[in-house]
């Protein structure tokens, strides 16, 4: 036993279960206290997976069950300061929607916590175990507005066919465990690379599983038709939950499981990332340019970046080496970290403009914000190009990586999809800037004043200057999300 | 803080302020701090070209700091003969748009004021970064602004223009990313330019860079048959934006074939040289036929800037020093030309609010002091010789007698285009009765037209009378440039 290792979890856990109770005696209608212990307790938690990351050290506990790693702990960094912000957009448009209970509070520690422990699994039932954690809370927070049928529907969809991808991985891991005999992720490896008499066929089979599973949970082609009917479903701010945080645990089980576990099978798994890859782009980019829903709209785009996430991590194992992994890997990661940091603001601002009864989730909603609001106007287009990827906003540095992850690996196949990805990417512009030109160029059609405090507007304009000042300077960030990567394959 | 810094930054600096002052009420406010800001970034390039040592092909007033490490991107600026009057052009002309927008522009002018300083830095980023990455981050960045200025401030179609413009250059560029990976690759690890000039490449791979460079700078220069999102970009643009993008914008695409195709892939610039001529021989001739028969004045000009872009690529592709010094000569007489034309006719237009050749007609019975500027920018641009536009044309046809003697007549047949499409807008324009009660009741520029008109005309005469000063500092450059070129790369 090595309690070192879970600490973070362990104070979510208790802040959680302490949060639970105290709400029952918080009268305020607002819930304020309740809202500040949980930003209390996720700031904490961020906090400590910054110093373990910093501390950069490599355990493994609990008889070998979880690890604590660099990569693990940044990832549930970033992961614990998405819910922080999401937290904060979310609180003023709770109210109206009959969502501020405490369960909202609890249900999304929760996540948080199935999240943190799937970045620190070594083992595929602590994976499947924090993946069901985080799916079944996400589930009942889609459900939260249970007069609201739009969002029932999101979550029946939501839940059924996240069963299914769960089941999907489940019997995946389960033909691993049959052929290697271990579900500790290092023995699987180990197996996987020194045991001549290993049954390939059963091994193949699981890995198509196993990939068709974190395919439905990544929102990737073919698996993504739950993603724009939860996007659109589910109330904005648990939207933003499903689109932020998640995506950290996604990278971190891929990592987990195809790189660290199954390497010595990626012929057999890069090729199907990248039909995963190519569909995503071709499908998230055509289909999103039809979208007159906002929410609609990004939850393509959001199949369409998971394509180039797809690209990086299919760019590691190269002519029998893996010399260009940290390359590509890490590419990857930052690129997830960069999307998301568009997405907290773009969710925010549909979470901004709505109010009372009104929703405000279709673009043209947003006509004329430049009159009305020139600031958060600004903080959208921020994020629009850098979704775009356009310099110099961090969305650029994070398609630069991608390209160069897949240029540097010198096979024309390789550059061949760099091309494909850049075309794509200039549809995406298409729609991105369709966005801009409604905030820029349309007239304004409602003229009434946007009620938000001065708190949420700040932040999101702090939102989009952090967009553009990690593209200015995205030194640190790559070099922090390499460092965590290398750090990952060579313990 | 280097002096290149401060000409990128001092702008963008003043812009920045200028958006945040976005304020109706402060419109006298911010047309003053746009007047310095301006004022103050053009007179920190005055030393770029009294201190310029002309005797030497290399960079001058470098400034090199490590930027993104990950990538090995350095913040590295310098500028030779090649461009630095550039630098000074963009200051100049910003400088000309501030005083021309003056009245016109009364909705949000901050924003306007704002976007054009910003505008002016990042494009002497262009022009000053010895960077691959930060080239394409200034070249890329600049679109942002353009797009604003078009959707905001423009014609009647200025959205389908703003759309057009921004994806055409969007898809050339996206190409030349993954050329500026692909070397950066190739040269282990370098994006400095000066690394790739050197770098020895096969014939393949030099022929597919050169494409991938082709795509981005034909759009952005223009060439036939890319051109047509120019016309429209043009007519619905604000005058401001008209001049910029002739006068600067589109030089931004023929100096990358100046930095990026011709040094690096010097073989392949030989081998599709005849492609390109071509090309460029179409523009001249086919394209002068089309600015013939336009209606629009507007879109006239923008017709007769492509044929003279036309002559600037014929110049870079018959590899020899007068066609390339002609070429450069072209492209900053162009500047200063095509921006008066285009600021004749904002002139106009702010009175009648038609571009329409037809709705005009005996102007200089109303106007004689800005008919003579008009008719003057006209002669210059059909190349009469005493202006700008005379010198670099004879330069290029020179060069190009010296090359092929048909190819130097096809190409000498727009001096008489050139001045029939003008001349003949000229005469029904300007001359004859006065057509009707509109142009009866137009009024003679004001001192503050007069000034923009009067500061252009000069450096046109200075020009055309002495060009030796710009001759002179890029001698040794363009030299230097034809001796790398004549050089096979391919080991």
């Amino acid at each position: 036993m090595n309690w070192l290792v879970i600490y973070p979890e362990i104070w979510l856990l208790a802040a959680a279960c302490v949060i639970t109770v105290a709400d029952l005696f918080v009268s305020d209608p607002l819930r304020g206290p309740t809202f500040w212990l949980t930003q209390i307790a996720v700031g904490v938690f961020s906090l400590m997976h910054l110093w373990y990351f910093n501390a950069g050290f490599t355990v493994y506990g609990m008889h070998g069950t979880v690890v604590t790693d660099p990569m693990g702990h940044l990832l549930a960094f970033f992961a614990g300061v998405a819910v922080l912000v999401t937290l904060a957009y979310a609180r003023p448009t709770l109210g109206g929607r009959e969502m501020l209970k405490g369960e909202f509070y609890v249900l999304t520690l929760f996540v948080l916590l199935g999240v943190s422990v799937m970045t620190s699994a070594n083992n595929f039932l602590v994976i499947y175990l924090g993946l069901e954690l985080m799916s079944l809370s996400l589930y009942a927070l889609t459900a939260l507005r249970r007069e609201h049928s739009v969002a029932i529907e999101a979550a029946m969809k939501y839940f059924v066919l996240g069963a299914l991808a769960s089941g999907f991985l489940l019997y995946g891991l389960s033909m691993m465990y049959g052929a290697t005999g271990s579900l500790e992720i290092p023995k699987v490896f180990e197996q996987i690379a020194n045991n001549p008499n290993i049954n390939k066929e059963v091994l193949t089979f699981g890995v198509v599983f196993v990939v068709a599973g974190l395919g439905f949970k990544l929102g990737a082609v073919p698996f993504h038709m739950w993603v724009p009917d939860v996007y659109e479903g589910a109330p904005t701010a648990v939207t933003l939950l499903i689109g932020s945080a998640p995506e950290f645990a996604a990278f971190a089980i891929v990592i987990r499981l195809l790189v660290e576990g199954m390497l010595g099978l990626a012929l057999d798994w890069q090729p199907m990332l990248i039909v995963l890859a190519v569909g995503s782009l071709i499908i998230g980019n055509v289909v999103a340019i039809a979208q007159t829903n906002l929410k609609r709209m990004l939850a393509y785009s959001m199949i369409s970046h998971m394509g180039y996430v797809l690209l990086g991590l299919s760019a590691g194992f190269i002519s029998g080496n893996t010399l260009s992994a940290g390359n590509a890997y890490s590419s990857a990661m930052f690129y997830i970290v960069a999307y998301v940091m568009a997405t907290l603001g773009t969710f925010g601002l549909i979470m901004f403009l709505s109010r009372q009864g009104f929703e405000s989730e279709q673009i043209d909603d947003l006509a004329g914000l430049a009159r009305r609001s020139p600031w958060v106007a600004g903080a959208m287009a921020a994020f629009m190009f850098s979704l775009a990827g356009i310099p110099p906003l961090v969305g650029f540095y994070a398609k630069l990586a991608i390209l160069q992850a897949l240029v540097s690996t010198n096979i024309a196949g390789y550059i061949a999809l760099a091309v494909f990805a850049v075309v794509m990417s200039l549809i995406g512009a298409f729609y991105y800037l369709r966005v801009v030109k409604v905030m820029y160029f349309d007239e304004p059609v409602q003229t009434a004043a946007i009620e938000r405090g001065r708190g949420v507007s700040a932040l999101l304009a702090l939102n989009g200057l952090a967009v553009l000042l990690f593209g200015v300077l995205p030194g640190g960030l790559m070099a922090m999300c390499r460092d965590a990567i290398i750090k990952a394959l060579t313990s | 803080m280097g002096l290149l810094s401060l000409s990128i930054w001092l702008p963008i600096a003043f812009g920045v302020v200028l958006l945040a002052l976005s304020n109706e009420r402060h419109a006298a406010t911010v047309r003053r701090i746009a007047l310095v800001g301006s004022l103050l970034s053009f007179l920190v390039t005055i030393p770029l070209i009294t201190g310029f040592d002309s005797g030497t092909a290399a960079l001058q007033f470098q400034e090199n700091l490590p930027w993104i490490e990950r990538f090995n991107v350095h913040y590295h600026l310098g500028v030779d003969g090649l461009s630095v009057w550039f630098v000074l052009l963009t200051a100049f002309i910003t400088v000309i748009v501030v005083i021309s927008a003056w009245q016109v522009i009364t909705d949000r002018v901050g924003a306007y004021m704002g976007a054009f300083l910003i505008l002016s830095g990042l494009m002497v980023g262009v022009f000053a970064a010895a960077d691959g990455m930060l080239f394409y981050v200034f070249f890329e960045a600049t679109l942002i602004p353009m797009y604003i200025i078009i959707g905001v401030w423009g014609g009647p179609r200025r959205v389908y223009a703003a759309f057009k413009f921004f994806l055409y250059t969007l898809l050339g560029s996206l190409l030349m990313l993954v050329a500026l990976v692909y070397l950066y690759y190739k040269s282990g690890g370098s994006f400095e330019i000066a690394a790739w000039h050197a770098l020895p490449l096969p014939m393949s791979a030099q022929a597919l860079l050169f494409f991938a460079f082709f795509a981005a700078f034909s759009v952005k220069v223009p060439m036939w048959p890319v051109h047509t999102w120019l016309p429209d970009a043009h007519v619905e643009a604000p005058t401001g934006g008209s001049v910029v993008l002739a006068a600067i914008m589109l030089k931004l695409g023929a100096y990358g074939f100046l930095r990026f195709s011709l040094p690096i892939a010097p073989d392949a610039s030989h081998r599709y040289a005849g492609l390109m001529i071509a090309l460029s021989l179409i523009a001249v001739i086919y394209v002068a036929l089309v600015a013939l028969v336009q209606r629009d004045m507007k879109k006239l000009v923008a017709y007769s800037s492509i044929v003279h872009m036309g002559f600037v690529t014929l110049g870079f592709f018959i590899f020899n020093a007068l066609g390339i010094s002609g070429a450069i000569v072209q492209m900053i007489s162009h500047g200063f030309v095509s921006g008066a034309m285009f600021l004749c006719i904002g002139v106009l237009y702010d009175r009648l609010h038609t571009r329409e050749i037809s709705a005009y007609g005996g102007v200089i019975n109303r106007m004689p002091k800005f008919a003579a500027f008009a008719v003057f920018f006209a002669m210059a641009n059909a190349g009469l010789p005493g202006t700008a536009g005379f010198v670099g044309e004879w330069m290029v046809i020179l060069g190009s007698v010296k090359f092929n003697f048909w190819i130097a007549l096809l190409a000498a047949t727009s001096l008489i285009t050139a001045a029939a499409y003008t001349l003949w807008m000229i005469r029904r324009v300007y001359y004859g009765e006065v057509a009707n009660e509109h142009v009866q009741k137009m009024t003679d520029i004001n001192p503050r037209e007069f000034l923009m008109l009067a500061l252009l005309a000069l450096s046109v005469l200075w020009m055309g009378l002495y060009p030796k000063p710009f001759t002179r500092v890029m001698e040794v450059s363009v030299q230097h440039l034809l001796e790398h070129v004549a050089v096979s790369k391919i080991k």
